[in-house]
């Protein structure tokens, strides 16, 4: 029996597969989506009142990754041991249809348009010897013009409620004013303030910064989007991380997108689907198709596809591209090859403010992508000449629902108890007058900074695991504290009886033990240079011309944003020029 | 049956609750006094944990999490039935956890290498633990005044003391983690009885719906916690 043959296979169903996946079908294309986990339906399993139980829900990770089928390795520098990342903690992947996308809180940005192009921007600026020796800094090839009309395209998908500051060149409103102009509105009205982000809205202002709501991919109002996928009002229930919004108010790809593209006779999705390797021809420049495993019946499957679309998570299509031989792996020593250079995360801490016991903040009150924000300190919107970083971090108070497990199990620590009485006492004063305050920051990539295969660790498949050789660097510690330091006066303005400060130190290693961020980046990025880039501006393997690689492994820098919105509207773009160019006359879209 | 991690199982979950004191409390008692008066009535009977194990985390989680001024403590909150109960699930088994080996240990912030699961963590922990405690106070740790019981929580906490293959620190983790677990989950896994935990806090529970409580001015939120299973405080 031949293998079956499709148009396009897709690996992943969160939001990269998903775009692509809808996309390719009103192309006319037949598409196969394969995901790895299970299937999952908000009407099911995020029905109210089971989908909000703290303990099986973000405590147990009911919604990710199940680390004893595959994990990475991590170790901080070269000369260290790698060792598995055996319990999740500092980040959190996805698994089921939806990915991580399902999971996520809804904070929803565009990209400021210098961070496209942070390589040129600096030195512009400031001269192309401020670049720290062995940061590999560099632009993404493509400009916020360009991107404007798919991230346009994507708000419009995800039903995103914002405040805006521009459009076609006109001031409308009280949005960010860093931000780029706008070829229309936010769809939805901006979500409205929390009293803990109100206060900070005032405090933020009054110290001369630029105050703006979060846009947040969280219905302030019912919406049904431009493919017929309805949204219901977001009532701050506060689970939105960890959690499938069971209002239908949080966008998915589950609620957004999915019900749209299950409509589609060219379209089948297979859960349960791990897909081992996108197979190549003998000459290694074309992919054949896909091998996957059904993890039920452990049958292996080939798949044949004129296009293969790697839209899993970021180290996910790192680890498909290297353990398939698509492109040349990255080798720190010699600075050559592409696929796992320019790794990247983000650098973020929260501090957290006290106010007086009078004052409740009421902090299970929340929405995952509701919040004020700063962003006087992020991109190149202040001067870092004075300072000597690349890079900064929007600041903001992003109340998204804090719950009493997370709570208790996170507080004491830094020289106050952790158990006992007067542990009890202050955790109750903590949650109940007490609220947070983030740096969001940007990381930079290192040339000691990437992802190869472990020589040692596998997954249950018999293939080597990811390894990640990761940490902090001076750069981005410096400008974590530089901007944290800013907080303070803003802390003391909000009326604060205590605070914590938290920053990273000089020196310190990464550590896999805390929640940090699941914004992992770089891996397999874009750019101009075949030589320093592993895909082409077009998301295309610029050695496998017809693979695409869609995510946040494409990003070159960690950037200050969240990254799902940038993710969806480098899909939207790929997908356009799929669409209009590719599909014509495959082949590169750029020439090596 | 029981709940997998893919699946709400409530149903059954319940079921298999019937005539236990957590289903006698989900069916309506008031207070937690009135819970701890129940419970003495009707003894939750551990199920993974042998007798001794059980009075050792009974007591241990008491210290960790005890009743005081604020609230009711672990022991009325039901923690040590929670963690009982929690034994039987994957979690508890590492279902969940990357556990191939080789087990190589590494620098703490490259984090968790040891070969072991919750269940085993447990019942080494808990015999190494009774095992310091007689050799160094002549007793069984629940049969000591709550001040040496301090001392010996301290000294976990703190990394001064191996429990055989089992670091006390480790050990000390896990117990500290699953009785905040138990004071503050839904009630439908065995602890947080009478919503004591979410009382303490001021946490409502499975209300999750605040469209006009998103900005009172600092005022507290007026209703009380409800479970996911309909019970009130």
């Amino acid at each position: 029996m031949g293998r079956t043959h499709v148009d396009a296979v897709i690996v992943g169903a969160g939001w990269a597969g998903s775009i692509m996946a809808k996309e390719l079908t009103e192309a006319g294309l037949s598409v196969i989506m394969l995901e790895r986990g299970p299937e999952r339906m908000t009407p099911v399993e995020g029905a109210y009142p089971e989908s909000i139980d703290e303990l099986r829900g973000a405590v147990r990770k009911r919604l990710f990754q199940n680390l004893s089928q595959s994990t990475v390795t991590i170790r901080n520098t070269m000369d260290q041991t790698a060792l598995p990342y055996r319990q999740l903690a500092a980040f959190l992947p996805g698994e089921g249809v939806g990915g991580a996308g399902l999971h996520w809180s809804g904070v929803h940005f565009r990209v400021a348009p210098e961070d496209l192009r942070l390589r040129s921007s600096v030195i512009e600026r400031y001269g192309e010897k401020f670049i720290p020796e062995g940061m590999n800094l560099q632009d993404y090839g493509v400009t916020y013009a360009e991107l404007e009309p798919f991230f346009d395209k994507a708000e419009k998908v995800f039903g995103t409620s914002g405040e805006a500051y521009k459009v076609q060149g006109k001031i409308v409103g009280n949005g960010n004013v860093f931000s780029p102009d706008r070829s229309d509105n936010f769809p939805l009205q901006a979500m409205k303030d929390t009293f803990s982000a109100s206060i900070f809205r005032d405090a933020a202002k009054n110290a001369g910064y630029h105050p703006y709501a979060l846009p947040a991919a969280n219905a302030s109002r019912q919406y049904t989007n431009i493919y017929g996928c309805q949204m219901g009002p977001c009532n701050f229930c506060g689970y939105c991380s960890g959690y499938d919004c069971y209002l239908y108010s949080k966008a998915s790809p589950n609620v957004n997108i999915l019900p749209a593209l299950r409509q589609d006779p060219g379209f089948t999705l297979i859960p349960n689907a791990h897909v081992l390797r996108v197979d190549l021809d003998s000459t290694k420049t074309k992919a054949t198709g896909v091998t996957y495993l059904d993890t039920e019946t452990r049958e292996e499957t080939s798949l044949s596809a004129d296009l293969v679309i790697l839209g899993a998570f970021q180290f996910n299509n790192v680890h498909l591209m290297l353990v398939s031989g698509i492109g040349k792996p990255y080798d720190p020593v010699s600075n050559t090859g592409t696929v796992g250079r320019n790794f990247v995360y983000q650098t973020i801490t929260s501090s957290r403010v006290w106010l007086p016991s009078s004052t409740y903040t009421n902090q299970f009150v929340g929405a995952g992508g509701a919040g004020v924000a700063i962003d006087d300190f992020n991109s190149m919107n202040f001067d870092h000449g004075p300072l000597g970083f690349v890079g900064g971090s929007p600041v903001w108070v992003n109340q998204a629902g804090v719950k009493p497990i997370a709570a208790a199990i996170g507080a004491g620590g830094g020289g106050t108890p952790r158990w006992g009485s007067a542990y009890k006492n202050a955790l109750i004063n903590t949650y109940k007058h007490s609220l947070g305050i983030d740096a969001h920051g940007s990381n930079m990539a290192y040339r000691d900074v990437y992802l190869d295969l472990d020589p040692t660790w596998k997954d249950v498949y018999g293939q080597p695991l990811l390894r990640m050789t990761f940490t902090w660097k001076d750069n981005d510690i410096r400008m974590n504290q530089y901007v944290v330091s800013r907080i303070e006066p803003i802390a003391r303005a909000m009326g604060a009886t205590k605070m914590n400060l938290v920053h990273l130190n000089a020196g310190q290693p990464f550590d896999t033990r805390n929640y940090q961020t699941t914004h992992l980046g770089g891996g397999a990025i874009m750019g101009d240079n075949p030589q320093t880039s592993a895909l082409n501006r077009y998301l295309q393997s610029w050695d496998v011309s017809n693979v695409f690689v869609i995510g946040s492994n494409a990003f070159p820098q960690g950037m200050g944003y969240n990254p799902t919105g940038m993710v969806a509207a480098l899909a939207y773009w790929a997908a356009h020029h799929i669409r209009t160019t590719y599909l014509k006359s495959p082949g590169p879209l750029v020439k090596a | 049956m029981e709940p997998t991690l893919n699946r709400p199982l409530r149903r059954s979950f319940v079921k298999g609750l019937l005539g236990t004191t957590s289903f006698w409390m989900a069916s309506g008692n008031a207070s937690w006094t009135a819970a701890l008066a129940a419970e003495a009535a009707h003894p939750y009977q551990p199920i993974f944990f042998d007798a001794m194990e059980y009075r050792f985390v009974e007591a241990a989680s008491e210290r960790l999490f005890p009743a005081d001024n604020n609230g009711p403590g672990a022991k009325a909150l039901g923690v040590a039935e929670f963690i009982d109960r929690q034994m039987q699930t994957p979690y508890a088994r590492g279902e969940n956890w990357y556990m191939s080996g080789p087990f190589q240990q590494g620098p703490a912030n490259l984090g968790y290498q040891l070969p072991f699961v919750p269940r085993d963590l447990y019942r080494k922990g808990i015999a190494g633990v009774e095992h310091y405690t007689r050799q160094h106070y002549g007793k069984g740790f629940a049969d000591l005044p709550p001040a040496q019981q301090d001392e010996i929580l301290t000294a976990l906490e703190g990394g001064s003391v191996q429990l055989g293959e089992v670091p006390g620190r480790v050990f000390f983790e896990q117990l500290r983690t699953n009785t905040l677990e138990g004071a503050f989950a839904d009630p439908l896994y065995g602890g947080n009885r009478g919503l004591g935990g979410w009382i303490m806090l001021g946490f409502p529970g499975a209300r999750a719906d605040f469209m006009d409580w998103v900005n009172q001015e600092g005022a507290p939120y007026p209703l009380a916690p409800v479970s996911i299973s309909g019970e009130t405080a």
